[in-house]
């Protein structure tokens, strides 16, 4: 059984964390030629998010330029990167 | 352009399509074979760096990413080149899988058509064709655009084939 939670009176600001301890990001930036659409499907099909989900990061990545599409240890966000150049989408690593 | 049939997607390609989804696809296997250079910006488009400004850290990611994802792009071109008529005009019938590496792979043949031709986001692709037809209907530049184009739309049919059913 798992033992109750209990809510830390805080929670630190991910700004104010030292890099070390900030969690890793996979970022996906802009690009001229992938279509919306297709966007919105491979980040359907990779992290299995719903459509609405996918399709808010799709805008998020065409008006602000890029967009967190997943977070956690570093090598599972290399992997992500990597999955998203199989698709052609233009990916990067870095902390949050 | 794709439709869907029960669970295929299918399409009719006349001969010049054909022709032209053949000599992309093995355009595309072609860079990613004896033509693969770091320095090409297309090899560096469809081959991001995972950390822009950590050169060294990309190169050891790359180093055991590269070779699978090099090995699946030309999968990818290759089921194109494996799914289509082998030559004159003819119907392709693509499963799930299928229909997805097509996807994967026009996609790769647009960003690196994309990267030659300096689509950037302010260009109106009506207009670059205008532009490039008034200019001399003959160029090349005309005939890559509209192969550009072409696989845009061949891209969301099948896209849509797929998804929407």
């Amino acid at each position: 059984m798992a033992a109750p939670q209990i809510a830390p009176e805080k929670t630190p600001d991910i700004e104010e964390l030292p890099a070390e301890d900030r969690p890793w990001v996979t970022i996906v930036w802009d690009d001229p030629v992938n279509l919306m659409t297709y966007v919105t499907w491979v980040f359907q099909k990779l992290f299995g998010y719903s459509r609405e989900k996918a399709e808010e990061l799709m805008l998020a990545v065409h008006h602000k330029g890029r967009a967190v599409v997943s977070t956690g240890a570093r090598e599972r966000m290399e992997h992500d990167a990597s999955q998203l150049h199989a698709y052609g989408l233009w990916a990067t690593v870095d902390r949050q | 352009m794709f439709r869907r049939q029960g669970s295929h997607c299918v399409a009719s390609f006349a001969q010049d399509e054909v022709r032209v989804l053949r000599k992309v696809a093995g355009e595309v296997v072609g860079l990613l074979t004896d033509g693969f250079d770091h320095d090409d910006p297309v090899v560096d488009r469809l081959f991001p760096a995972i950390y822009p400004d950590e050169p060294a850290e990309s190169e050891e990611v790359r180093r055991y990413t590269e070779g699978d994802l090099k090995t699946a792009k030309i999968d990818q071109a290759g089921a194109i080149l494996a799914g289509l008529p082998s030559e004159g005009s003819g119907d392709v019938a693509l499963d799930a899988e299928e229909a997805e590496a097509w996807l994967r792979a026009i996609n790769d043949a647009r960003l690196a058509m994309g990267i030659r031709l300096e689509i950037t986001g302010d260009t109106d692709l009506g207009e670059e064709l205008d532009d490039a037809v008034l200019h001399d209907p003959t160029s090349t530049r005309v005939f890559q655009l509209s192969v550009y184009a072409y696989l845009g739309y061949l891209q969301e049919s099948l896209l849509h084939a797929l998804i929407d059913g």
